[in-house]
């Protein structure tokens, strides 16, 4: 047996996982109207190619990756481009970003495919890596990082692949039913992301509550026969999904602080990434869809197989949700999920549940209260946190506003996992604190690069002014010297001025002659033909000014 | 139709400070029943009447202070406050020792610092050491256990002494108080008796510590071990400061058991178990990291030996409890545990995991 390790703090949450995981996963019904944000992943959002009124097939890319750090979008059926245009995502904020929204004509007519089957060793790992990237493949846990970049071993020698089917957040059963129902396929996904990296071994770690899912895992690890892929069950507590947790556990290293899972020799995917790759590269399809756990206040929780697009709403209402009801929405789990501000937001490749809460016949979620009492130090936060931060220490110092102490105690170290916030006795908003902090710091780092950028600036304006005045001195100065130089061709009024200052350059000159010279020193016989000298001269000018006064 | 977007998480475990409070006050329900038994009803009615006192009390700061009643008032703290204060103050004690008591604890200690969780000082114990060096006369007064019993002062009675020192068979406070265990140990043994001479000569004297206390000290010990079951509680400052104290007295009991009592004695005497799983736990005022707790749990441990032993104070708790009060921002500061990914040490590669299957 593998022995695995312990993250401190985590919490035990009620699983709800059940409901959802009775029925065997179907396709969600065709929307009418499919809205594809650009921007679906970490990195620079994608860039249109489609344009409105153009008919598009299913798997049709209609915007490519724009950066490296980004992700092309595919069209996840075929239809016709109604608008580009700003419509409203699914984020905290509830804001509105540039999406495609097409008209579905409930044909779903595949662009065409390249009908051959690779052996992916066949491929270079270059190549595996541009077909994933091609497929538009991000990070399907959450994050939706592209994973061409994560498959990218940068040089670095991966020792282990780890798949995370871990899904610790309650409610969520997409990957376990995924697990449960495609294991094979994930198996396929999971070597190919091996050869892309070669790594060494690879393990997939699974929380010990889905029993399933691990017994179909092993089996079809032991019908492959591949003996570099360990399946481990891993204990149930939360955050224990985290990558960083999750590899802690599974191996017992600690990924640095700001560091990658790459710097240890780690490399972390979800199983629906493995399964997204397995498509893309044996298929080539695409990600267009994805598993999604709609639960809650539905009368038919489940998961299904989602278009890459489809709105909320026609989830809630496919599973048995009363729209007029709808109290709270919430996309992804309990504990670090989002609060939908509207229902018509988009599936996107995020997107692992729906949770649904209403306002008649519901059994709400327990919720903190709406009045926080002071923080009274019980040090419960500090007990359940993962990452061993002290969030009463965090919350002080982000209320103060003193935020050099609060990136002391390890700010950016929180994953806002939610654990302190849960467990918080005054129930106080410890995350949103948190996150509060965060966007401040960011906001005023931005600040501070602005105001370097902004100095630097005015710096170069000032050198480049400085500069722009010596330049013109320089070019006065040759001017005059090379006007000086050919005088003589020059102006009339010139030549007299050089002709006066030449008289005057004579005069003085004679003045200086007539002046006494180099009298210092002199023997006793100079001296005296000197006082000789100036006794003529003196009598000279004696007679001189008699003559004036008498004249 | 609006739908509600409030920040994750979305779930709560349901704990709050109310239901806290009352699992603390809850555990010391047996220690009261245990008290009651021994030293009669004196300790009943000044829960009363410091219960009544706190609360009014936080009721007319708060609103000074313009914050809302409802949800401070029933928050339990000034409760749990007043109780604790209670269960130090002499049962026989003047009634307005424990109104003078319960209102400079919630007013002066707790209120005047910002209220809940604000608090630097243990409220509880700074409204005691303000009785103890403004009354030492009404606060050293204790009736031993026998001599109720043997006098058989009942409720009515003891109201009666608490609210008009109106004393029955016209005794007097001096006839029928006696000195605490540990202030006769202290005092007998400055007469250079021996600590064995001084248990013996003594009825007040028990197992461990004084008859009733022991007993009042084992209800409190299991009371104490269900917080930390509950979790409520952990064990970090429990366990230093009686291990602290225990080691201390020990070393020094082996040096000379004449002049020096056992540390059972000194576990069992005065309010040390009291205040190891009640007092000194205040979380508003203790140290909040684990290693924190250690260090300001046996700093409060050494600290009661220290002025038991040598201090002019027979007992020494809510000094040695204020005196780490202080300390606990530093301690903080100096104990932060190591946070995920900020190794000092670079983790061992691969190997010590033990891979492989069986």
């Amino acid at each position: 047996m593998r022995r695995l390790f312990q993250f401190r703090g985590g919490v035990h949450l009620r699983e709800h996982k059940k409901d959802a995981t009775l029925h065997p996963v179907v396709p969600a019904g065709l929307p009418k109207r499919l809205v594809l944000p650009l921007q679906q992943h970490i990195g620079k959002p994608a860039k249109p190619v489609v344009a409105v009124g153009d008919k598009v097939l299913k798997g049709q890319v209609v915007a490519e990756a724009s950066d490296t750090v980004s992700s092309p979008v595919h069209a996840s059926s075929s239809g016709v481009v109604t608008a580009i245009a700003a419509q409203p995502i699914p984020h905290a904020s509830g804001l509105s970003a540039p999406c495609i929204v097409i008209e579905t004509d409930g044909q779903e007519t595949w662009r065409p495919r390249d009908e051959q089957v690779y052996d992916y060793h066949q491929l270079s790992r270059a190549q595996l890596r541009e077909k994933i990237r091609q497929a538009g493949i991000v990070g399907m846990g959450g994050a939706g990082f592209p994973s061409h970049i994560k498959l990218d071993p940068d040089g670095k020698s991966v020792d282990t692949l780890i798949l995370n089917g871990a899904e610790c957040e309650p409610y969520i059963t997409c990957d376990e039913m995924l697990l449960r129902e495609r294991a094979l396929e994930v198996i396929v996904g999971l070597r190919i992301m091996r050869y892309a990296l070669n790594a060494q071994r690879c393990i997939i770690g699974v929380e010990n509550n889905k029993h399933k899912a691990f017994l179909a895992l092993l089996q079809q690890v032991r019908n492959t026969g591949a003996d570099f892929i360990e399946v481990i069950q891993v204990p149930t507590v939360y955050p224990t999904g985290g990558e960083k947790q999750l590899i802690h556990v599974l191996t017992g290293k600690e990924v640095p602080s700001g560091g990658l899972p790459l710097d240890v020799g780690i490399v972390c995917h979800n199983v629906g990434t493995a399964y997204a790759v397995y498509r893309a590269i044996e298929f080539d399809e695409p990600l267009i869809s994805r598993y999604v756990t709609i639960a809650g206040s539905v009368a038919h929780a489940r998961n299904l197989e989602v278009l890459i697009g489809t709105p909320v709403i026609d989830l809630i209402t496919e599973c048995g949700g009363n729209p007029g009801t709808l109290s709270r929405v919430i996309m992804g789990g309990p504990m670090m999920g989002i609060a939908l501000h509207s229902t018509d937001v988009p599936v996107i490749k995020t997107t692992n549940c729906i949770l649904v809460n209403a306002r008649v016949g519901d059994v709400p979620l327990p919720s903190r209260g709406d009045f926080a009492l002071p923080c009274i130090r019980c040090g419960a936060c500090a007990e359940s946190c993962p990452v061993g931060l002290l969030p009463q220490q965090l919350y002080w110092y982000s209320r103060a506003k003193d935020f050099d102490k609060v990136q002391d105690y390890h700010l950016f170290d929180c994953i806002e996992c939610g654990c302190c916030d849960y467990v918080c006795p005054s129930q106080i908003p410890l995350v949103h604190y948190f996150r509060y902090a965060k966007t401040e710091i960011w906001a005023l780092e931005r600040e501070k690069k602005q105001a370097n950028i902004a100095r630097r600036r005015h710096e170069f304006r000032e050198f480049r002014l400085e500069r722009e005045k010596r330049e013109k001195q320089e070019r006065h100065k040759r001017k005059r010297q090379a006007l000086k130089k050919d005088s003589g061709t020059g102006g009339e009024a010139d030549a007299k001025k050089a002709a006066i200052e030449a008289a005057m350059e004579r005069v003085r000159a004679k003045r200086e002659a007539a002046k006494p010279r180099n009298v210092d020193n002199l023997t006793e016989q100079q001296q005296r033909l000197v006082d000789e000298a100036d006794a003529r001269r003196a009598r000279a000018a004696g007679r001189s000014n008699d003559k004036e006064n008498r004249a | 139709m609006s739908l509600a977007t409030p920040s994750s998480p979305h779930i709560h475990s349901g704990a709050s400070i109310t239901a806290l409070m009352l699992r603390v006050l809850l555990a010391l329900v047996p220690a009261i029943v245990a008290y009651t038994w021994f030293f009669g009803w004196g300790l009943i009615i000044n829960i009363g009447i410091a219960v009544t006192v706190a609360l009014g009390s936080e009721a007319l700061m708060l609103r000074l202070r313009r914050r809302p009643l409802a949800p401070f008032l029933t928050d339990g703290s000034a409760v749990l406050t007043a109780v604790l204060l209670a269960f130090c103050i002499p049962p026989l004690a003047p009634w307005w020792i424990t109104v003078m008591g319960a209102a400079f604890a919630i007013i002066v200690a707790k209120q005047l610092y910002g209220g809940l969780g604000y608090n630097p000082f243990n409220p509880a114990m700074v409204g005691y050491v303000m009785l103890l060096i403004s009354f030492p006369l009404e606060m050293t007064s204790w009736v031993p256990s026998h001599i109720l019993h043997q006098l058989q002062i009942g409720f009515v009675d003891t109201v009666q002494i608490i609210f008009q020192r109106d004393f029955p068979y016209a005794l007097s406070m001096d006839a029928l108080s006696a000195a605490t265990p540990l202030d006769s140990v202290k005092t007998e043994l400055g007469l250079n008796h021996t600590v064995p001479e001084i248990i013996a000569g003594n009825a007040i004297f028990g197992d461990f510590g004084g008859v009733g206390w022991e007993w009042v000290g084992n209800w409190v010990l299991l009371g104490g071990m269900w917080l930390i079951f509950k979790r409520d509680i952990t064990w970090h400052i429990p366990f230093s400061v009686l291990g602290s104290l225990f080691a201390i007295s020990f070393f020094f009991f082996m040096l000379d058991p004449d002049a020096y009592p056992s540390p059972m004695f000194h576990l069992f005497s005065g309010a040390t178990l009291l205040a190891a799983f009640f007092i000194a736990t205040d979380p508003v005022s203790a140290s909040t990291t684990p290693r924190g707790r250690l260090i300001y749990g046996a700093g409060i441990g050494l600290l009661i030996y220290v002025i038991r032993t040598w201090g002019s104070y027979p007992d020494a708790v809510a000094f040695a409890v204020l005196l780490m009060n202080m300390a606990a921002p530093t301690i903080d500061y100096y104990t932060r545990p190591p946070v995920f990914g900020h190794a000092e040490t670079e983790p061992e590669p691969a190997s010590e995991n033990g891979g492989g299957d069986t």
